[in-house]
């Protein structure tokens, strides 16, 4: 029974992809023929799949320089955003004024698109670097914020009945009541932030033209190697994928803690 | 004089919001006065208004009208003097068992010594049998486990009074029984004066110097007190061949009822203790 379950395991995702890629194979050969084909894609990409370290300038590195680059821009907006969203996400959670008051700007702020920050990070800041920075914070911030304030607000009142029998100072209850008590919905908004700073990476580059797998992948569109839209479009999937993943790891571990 | 004094505590709750709200009258009219070392239970049916006394006396909530006295002063909120054991444990899962004991001792005693605070932390864990479960979180526990976990922490905080809301009714029988026996022997050894809260006559019988009735709510109040004029330690076997067991479990059990107290009560109602022997 169980052998089954692990066959399955392997040979099902397998099939998934093999219908994906003869989807795409179809689609290159009767509907667009622009589109390059998997094979051709392949044929085109190798140099940067197989020696994914070289460079020879800014704009024409191997797959895995472009996506350390994406990489370590996408960690400093994670950063900047978690840093700013998960306080502003306890001040939600605790104090019902500043709730009112803010949660209005907030839920307006959050559905605007990288794509109309960006500009006004360029207009704010002057400079590309920073407005991909601020816009990657900005976008991926409200997952961190929304799922604090959650959780600081579904706190269970026995836990925080015991800081008060304790008599626990207000720093001593945030430290060993509040935050062990939110971590598990800290950890999640972290996730989802993280799957959010690594989507609005692309956009920041591409605007941008920073050197990293979204600059690159708009820099071969207009050089028109097509395939490499798609080694980047694959790179950008496979490395969301692994983010996703790892966090998963993480934000399971606090679970159970 | 008595150590905790309480007169004509009222409680209501509003339900509804917003203009309509009905106010539902939960407690009314409660007088307790109890001595110190005295082991007080108060039993009454699910849903009697039990939490929201022993709330009201730690001072989670706050009484409509009426004052309580600890030791000759009106409490004032919340505070380790009243050491509280809940009825869902209320432990920490973040904290291992000693950690959690430990956040007593820290909160209580800061000015302590870090060395002195491990060693009082470990002195209560031993006093509920856990030494060996020291650092396992709450979740690696039995509710038995738990439950002496919480007995550990309410003892750490060496309050005034010690105020239990039901604590062993979330646990099967024979564990509920092996720590019934086990709270007496702590008890024996601390002599802390215990408020606690049950639906169990048996179990009040086992523990208490003197229980009391709470009728059902709305405007639940207590019934005149029933004092267990027999020895501590008690063990169950010793304690249902006796008279008095079975007279105490029946005065309970018609007070409860909320039937007309027989004409021994009766005497009870203008003050005076009624005495089972």
């Amino acid at each position: 029974m169980e052998k089954r379950i692990d066959a399955n395991a392997l040979i099902l995702p397998l099939l998934g992809v093999s219908l994906m890629l003869m989807i795409w194979t179809a689609i290159s050969l009767k509907v667009a023929p622009d589109l390059p084909s998997p094979l051709k894609t392949w044929q085109e990409s190798q140099q940067y799949i197989l020696n994914p370290f070289f460079k020879d300038g800014e704009m024409n590195q191997g797959i895995l320089r472009f996506a350390f680059l994406s990489l370590v821009r996408v960690a400093k907006g994670f950063f900047l955003a978690i840093v700013i969203g998960t306080p502003l996400g306890f001040l939600l959670g605790l104090s019902p004024k500043f709730h009112q008051a803010f949660d209005p700007v907030i839920q307006v702020l959050r559905p605007i698109s990288p794509l109309a920050w960006l500009p006004l990070g360029l207009v704010i800041f002057k400079q590309s670097e920073p407005a991909a920075l601020f816009t990657i914070a900005l976008c991926a911030m409200w997952p961190t914020v929304i799922n604090t304030a959650m959780g600081v607000r579904s706190i269970g009142t026995e836990y925080l009945n015991v800081g008060r029998v304790l008599k626990l100072s207000p720093m001593k209850t945030l430290r060993k009541i509040m935050i062990p008590a939110t971590l598990p919905f800290m950890f999640t908004g972290y996730r989802l932030s993280l799957g959010m700073a690594w989507l609005v990476i692309v956009a920041a580059e591409m605007l941008t033209g920073s050197p990293g797998l979204g600059g690159f992948l708009w820099q071969e569109y207009n050089s028109l190697v097509y395939s490499h839209i798609l080694l980047s479009v694959l790179a950008i999937g496979l490395i969301g994928f692994t983010l996703d993943r790892l966090m998963g790891v993480v934000e399971r571990r606090f679970k159970t803690a | 004089m008595a150590l905790l004094e309480i007169t004509g505590l009222s409680k209501n709750f509003r339900r509804g919001s917003r203009g309509e709200s009905a106010v539902l009258p939960v407690l009314r009219d409660i007088n307790l006065s109890i001595d110190e070392n005295e082991f007080v239970c108060i039993i009454g049916r699910s849903g009697a208004g039990k939490t929201t006394l022993i709330s009201l006396i730690a001072g989670l909530i706050e009484p409509d009208t009426g004052s309580i006295l600890l030791g000759g002063q009106a409490i004032c909120g919340p505070g380790p003097d009243r050491g509280v054991i809940f009825q869902n444990y209320s432990l920490l899962p973040w904290l291992n068992v000693f950690e959690n004991v430990y956040l007593a001792v820290d909160a209580v005693a800061p000015q302590l010594a870090a060395g002195e605070k491990r060693r009082r932390a470990e002195h209560y864990i031993e006093l509920v049998n856990l030494g060996a479960a020291m650092k396992k979180y709450p979740r690696e526990l039995s509710g038995g486990m738990r439950q002496r976990v919480a007995v550990a922490r309410g003892l750490a905080m060496d309050p005034q009074v010690l105020l239990l809301d039901e604590p062993f009714s979330a646990l099967d029988a024979l564990t509920r029984g092996s720590l019934q026996e086990e709270l007496a022997r702590i008890w024996m050894e601390t002599r802390k004066t215990v408020v606690m809260i049950t639906n169990d006559i048996d179990e009040a019988i086992l523990l208490a110097d003197t229980i009391y009735t709470l009728t059902s709510a709305p405007g639940a109040t207590l019934g005149p007190p029933i004092a267990i004029d027999t020895q501590h330690p008690r063990t169950r076997t010793q304690l249902t061949g006796q008279p008095i067991y079975q007279k105490a479990r029946r005065e309970t059990l018609r007070l409860l009822a909320g039937g007309v107290a027989d004409p021994a009560s009766a005497r009870a109602k203008n003050g005076a203790t009624l005495v089972l022997q």
